[in-house]
């Protein structure tokens, strides 16, 4: 007997048991991946259903290297990640700390700093497309009549405003992920340490910078693995709020692949641009993976 | 600075941070209940004068002024695909995650690993192939679909939760309970999912909102009344030539308050099982 189906033999029951997990997994995202990973390497169009088998080998992603909106999309991406995951997790911290600090009311405010994490995606969008309307939205309307300002602002038509906007969305949406694990970790922390350090005559900066940040750390690593496992639903809150527009000036990577699968209808394109947007997502989860088991091999202190 | 003072300024802090959080959707709740002429109004109106229910009655189909939206084909297709993806994501991922949990095999962390990464994919780049395959399939815009989609997705992060919550589990329990003549079946029903049922309807929990809420692949799998779901039926309101604010406000109302209500039950749970399951290993 060979030496795999020994191995077989040997484990039915667990191989049995997981193997409805892997075959879903197989056919909804494994084998279409191979074949968006096979279209890539072609003309496709979804109007002329015979260029699927027009094979054009690496054009697509020559053309892809050589698009500056590609480029441009693709940044605007990675400075929108690395804004919004930075916030997030800075803002996390602090709101953490604070709501540590309280004692009367705690619980209330832990299920309100859980709100957001209650809102789809698409009603992020939606709620700060409304508050931020030039005509209509909350923040025009009160700005005008405090008299801070006598004509709207264009918070989703302005470059620079409209990233502003979908960055804030985006942090209002994922902060409490950091917030409420940091949380977490600050109740599972040994008052003991503190203590001492305490004697010893230690600043609550030194406490904080030496103590305190060091035991959250694999918290702070959970957050981020989580986080990142989806950084792209940010596209649905970009889809509501600006479309990628006005005039791709909030063209993020995913609104880009989905303009052009769907709207241009170049599928090849696009499925290249795809696979870009998936190593993306897979480097970022992977990087915080790999933090928090260093993490947690650093916490066996404890 | 004295402590007073200070206890002063933290609460000051917390005032503004939970306003922030809170203010986008109570305007939202508000605006539900208002005429479309008072959110349009220059300059704006703060004190809302009239409340009413028309909006809902609207979005719903009863009432004058009936709306082109049919929200209750919507609420209707959402409940269905995210019942029935979660009932399976959950029936697949247990089995997994009990597996992941009281067995050695080979490949076990890698396979672990994989199931994992295959939840980065972003939705919008699975959309693309699925498209494709399900139109071939003839299971595009159909209920069908979306829920095979919505089971997959649902399956890696059930796994994982699922495992964490049998690991809390003593292995002894289970093992006491065959010396005493239960079989392995037996010793899962009656000691292990007991034990775990909590942790195991989180998870479910979860699921049903990652269904509810999901929208990149549901924009693209879904197109007409039989299948598409509220998220994708609320970015119906923006193809119409003037944005009915209020109706959009009525339906994003009814699109949170299940969702609300099923964070609020699980919130103990699911962070119990994301810590422990991410810092205990």
């Amino acid at each position: 007997m060979s030496k795999f189906s020994r191995a077989i033999r040997d484990h039915a029951v667990p191989l049995a048991l997981i193997a409805p997990s892997i075959l879903v997994i197989l056919v909804v995202v494994l084998l279409p991946l191979m074949f968006s990973f096979y279209t890539s390497f072609t003309n496709y169009r979804l109007i002329r259903p015979d260029t699927l088998w027009d094979w054009i080998g690496l054009r697509n992603y020559q053309r892809l290297l050589a698009d500056w909106d590609f480029w441009v999309a693709f940044g605007r991406t990675i400075l929108f990640l690395t804004v919004a995951l930075n916030l997030e997790l800075l803002f996390g911290l602090g709101l953490a700390l604070l709501v540590n600090k309280i004692t009367w009311g705690q619980r209330t405010l832990r299920t309100i700093m859980m709100f957001p994490m209650m809102f789809s995606p698409i009603l992020v969008g939606f709620q700060f497309k409304y508050v931020f309307n030039d005509t209509i939205g909350l923040v025009n309307n009160a700005l005008q009549s405090l008299g801070l300002t006598e004509f709207a602002i264009p918070f989703l038509v302005d470059r620079w405003l409209a990233f502003f906007s979908i960055s804030f969305a985006e942090i209002w949406m994922s902060t409490s992920i950091f917030a409420i694990l940091i949380l977490a970790g600050l109740f599972a922390m040994p008052k003991d340490p503190i203590e001492a350090a305490r004697v010893d005559g230690c600043s609550n900066w030194q406490v904080f910078r030496h103590i305190t940040l060091p035991f959250l750390m694999p918290f702070i690593f959970i957050a981020m693995t989580i986080r990142s496992l989806d950084v792209a639903r940010a596209y649905d809150v970009v889809d509501v709020m600006t479309g990628g527009g006005p005039a791709q000036r909030t063209e993020l990577l995913w609104t880009l692949i989905a303009r052009t699968a769907y709207d241009d209808a170049r599928m090849g394109r696009a499925n290249a641009m795809a696979y870009a947007s998936i190593l993306l997502s897979i480097f970022f989860t992977w990087y915080f993976f790999r933090k928090l088991m260093d993490a947690r091999k650093h916490l066996g202190a404890f | 600075m004295p402590t007073r003072t200070k206890t002063v300024l933290i609460w000051l802090l917390t005032f503004t941070v939970m306003l922030i959080i809170c203010m986008p959707g109570l305007w939202i709740i508000l605006s539900a209940f208002r005429t479309n002429g008072e959110i349009l109004t220059k300059p704006a109106i703060w004190i809302p004068q009239n409340l009413t229910l028309d909006n809902f009655r609207a979005i719903f189909g009863f009432g004058e002024n009936v709306i082109g939206v049919p929200v209750s084909s919507y609420f209707r297709n959402s409940l269905v695909i995210s019942v029935t993806s979660t009932f399976l994501a959950l029936l697949i991922g247990m089995t997994g995650g009990y597996a992941f949990a009281r067995y050695q095999f080979p490949g076990k962390s890698s396979t672990f690993l994989w199931l994992m990464l295959s939840r980065t994919v972003p939705g919008i780049a699975l959309s693309l192939p699925i498209f494709i395959i399900w139109s071939r399939l003839g299971i595009i815009d159909t209920k069908f679909g979306v829920i095979l989609v919505y089971t997959a997705i649902n399956v890696p992060f059930t796994v994982w939760l699922t495992e964490g919550f049998f690991r809390q589990v003593p292995n002894d329990l289970n093992e006491a309970a065959q010396i005493d003549g239960c079989t392995r079946w037996q010793a899962f029903w009656k000691i292990e999912f007991p034990l775990a049922k909590s942790g195991i309807a989180s998870a479910g929990i979860f699921a049903f909102l990652t269904s509810w809420n999901e929208y990149a692949l549901a924009s693209q799998l879904t197109r007409s009344t039989d299948s598409k779901t509220l998220p994708v039926g609320l970015m119906d309101f923006t193809a119409q030539f003037t944005i009915d604010w209020a109706g959009m406000c009525a339906m994003a109302v009814i699109i949170i308050i299940p969702a609300l209500i099923l964070t609020f039950l699980v919130q103990k749970h699911l962070i119990a099982g994301l810590t422990f399951g991410g810092v205990k290993g």
